[in-house]
């Protein structure tokens, strides 16, 4: 039964991302993406993540694509001029399967030998993930969590920055 | 039981669909959204792993990785307007020129 | 019964009461607001089709799928199509974790009045409020119009300006109950509601879900003076049906949340729970139709301004002081 909803979801997220590549127009291409952060989000549900869907469809599809979205509408890009030369695709299809070959290479060959830790799925349903989470957000990793807060102030700047005529 | 070997491959043909959308695609919004894609299959094998391995630790890394992809997308999207206001195009061949 | 079989059918059973309720409460709720439209404006309003037109609805409802379903020249089908449907489902989808009622005794076990009571269950609220926004966006895009694409972009922009004041103000209420789930929250507010600790958050949270709901001082995205009908302009019969029963339907299940995060939820004294749910949750949408009779619109620069520079900083200033006074306790 796992196997079975693991299987169509993964269906899903792989033909929705060919169609976020192959698309013509910038807006299907945001729409077939969300669906694929949507199917990601599905899975860290099965892998005894939900705060993490929870983050992931509230980051991921409901701000970051939401701007794409609102830019592509901002500069009302309706079809695209083509695709790039047909050489550029035969090499960019190369490398792209190289990789994947690549990554399966690495996968069959290689094996996990980090320590296994305490955490559960009946830990999680007991203690509550976001629970977790935070103890570890703002225990081991308070310093790279407090620097995010940095690389977002800069982020803010620089936006602003960048698009206001005179500052 | 889904073994950790299903999710790994999928986030590797995810990254690898990303990969090609970045190098066959001229719009540069289309070229942004396969990186945040990238990103995102990053992110799924951190959490097949923090699974597997029992860790929340992994959980914390996708965490940062979504605050750098927001913080990539408000740059990026802003870049994106200021160089629609000069050429009136988003294509990434038209960027080529190192003056205006 | 096997124990499995009666788990699905109970939850079936909550999935198509809240399906019945909410869609009938929102197709009601349209008659009440011009009734009382009609009331504040000293007019009668619809009060022919059936008793005091009580019957009104259902003939809106045979109008709006008999009429002809246009689709302008030069539109994008498939999203001209999808755009409704992605603005009335996530509003629906948001009542599966709002407890409605104290959990009963069926069947000798006990049923929590609530679909499904998730651990991160006020972060899948702010998600689904945040996919709402696509309704929007895509409508206005796909109908190949000015009017519902200029309506579309101050739309977007409106939401997400918004929906920070929104998720921020919510912030104070986890720190004192302690949780995300939505039922702890209700469960901390059995004896002092949290209004009386939060009454700042509580209107942050008021403004901003009367923005969320693009009602009538924040109604820019569809401002009849301007836009015509903003990113619906170009939609007719059942498609613009749905846009409209979305919004209503958005007003109920804000105004719900509003009672579960600030009202107490289901307490409170001599009446049954489902009722107290019931009364706090149609005030709020009295209220909404009472703004609409009684305010004008804001201009598009005082709206971004009353968002960015005066809900935004507020918020951020409550959380810092609930923050002081929960550590010095």
């Amino acid at each position: 039964m796992e196997t079975f909803f693991f299987m169509i979801v993964a269906a899903v997220a792989v033909l929705a991302s060919i169609l976020v590549i192959t698309c013509k127009n910038p807006i299907n291409s945001a729409l077939s993406l969300i669906l694929t952060f949507f199917c990601l989000a599905t899975l860290y549900v099965t892998l005894d993540a939900p705060f993490m869907a929870a983050i992931q469809v509230l980051v991921y599809a409901g701000a970051i694509m939401v701007l794409i979205v609102f830019v592509i509408m901002l500069l009302n890009v309706r079809t695209e001029s083509g695709r790039r030369s047909s050489h550029s695709v035969l090499f960019g299809s190369l490398i792209g399967l190289f990789t994947l070959f690549q990554l399966f290479y690495l996968f069959n060959r290689s094996s996990l030998t980090g320590q296994k830790g305490t955490i559960d799925s009946a830990l999680i349903n007991k203690v509550g993930h976001t629970e977790l989470i935070g103890k570890a957000l703002y225990t081991d990793f308070l310093l790279p969590f407090e620097v995010t807060s940095i690389l977002l102030l800069v982020a803010i700047i620089g936006a602003v920055v960048l698009t206001k005529k005179k500052i | 039981m889904v073994s950790l070997h299903s999710y790994l491959i999928l986030s590797a043909i995810l990254f690898s669909i990303g990969t090609i959308g970045v190098l066959i695609r001229r719009n540069a919004i289309v070229i942004f959204m396969c990186v945040e894609m990238m990103l995102n299959s990053v992110n799924l094998t951190f959490i097949a792993l923090s699974k597997h391995l029992g860790n929340v630790d992994g959980q914390i890394f996708v965490f940062f990785v979504m605050t750098v992809a927001a913080a990539e997308a408000a740059v990026g999207l802003a870049l994106m307007i200021a160089f629609y206001k000069n050429r009136e195009s988003i294509d990434v061949e038209d960027v080529k020129l190192m003056k205006l | 019964m096997s124990p499995i079989a009666l788990d699905i059918a109970i939850h079936l059973a909550k999935i198509a009461l809240i399906f019945f309720v909410v869609l009938t409460l929102a197709a009601y709720l349209v008659f009440a607001e011009r009734r009382i439209l009609a009331w504040i404006q000293d007019r009668k309003g619809p009060n022919r089709v059936g008793p005091f037109g009580l019957l009104q609805p259902l003939a809106d409802l045979i109008k709006l799928l008999t009429k002809e379903d246009f689709r302008p020249a030069g539109a994008d089908k498939w999203l001209f199509y999808l755009a409704p449907a992605m603005a009335a489902i996530p509003a629906i989808l948001t009542f599966a974790v709002i407890p409605f009622g104290a959990p009963l005794q069926l069947f000798g076990r006990e049923v929590p009045l609530q679909v499904a009571d998730l651990n991160v269950g006020l972060l899948f609220f702010l998600a689904l409020s945040s996919i709402a926004v696509y309704g929007v966006a895509l409508g206005g895009w796909a109908s190949n119009s000015k009017y519902a694409l200029l309506g579309s972009i101050r739309g977007l922009a409106q939401l997400i300006s918004y929906e920070l004041s929104m998720g921020l103000s919510l912030v104070p209420t986890v720190m004192l109950a302690g949780s995300l789930r939505l039922s702890d929250i209700v469960g901390a507010q059995e004896g002092i509601w949290f209004i009386v600790y939060q009454p700042l958050a509580f209107a942050i949270f008021l403004i901003s879900i009367a923005a969320e709901c693009k009602r009538i001082p924040f109604d820019i995205p569809e401002a009849e003076g301007e836009l015509v009908a903003g990113f619906h302009t170009e939609y007719s019969g059942m498609r613009f049906g749905l846009f409209f029963v979305g919004e209503y339907i958005n007003i109920i299940v804000l105004g719900g949340l509003a009672t579960t995060f600030f009202l107490g939820g289901w307490h409170g004294p001599w009446l049954p729970p489902f009722a107290w749910f019931s009364v706090k949750t149609l005030a709020f949408a009295f209220f909404f139709i009472w703004m609409r009779g009684t305010l004008p619109r804001l201009r598009y620069d005082q709206l971004m301004h009353l968002g960015w520079k005066v809900l935004t900083p507020l918020a951020l200033v409550n959380i810092l002081v609930t923050g002081w006074i929960l550590m010095l306790r």
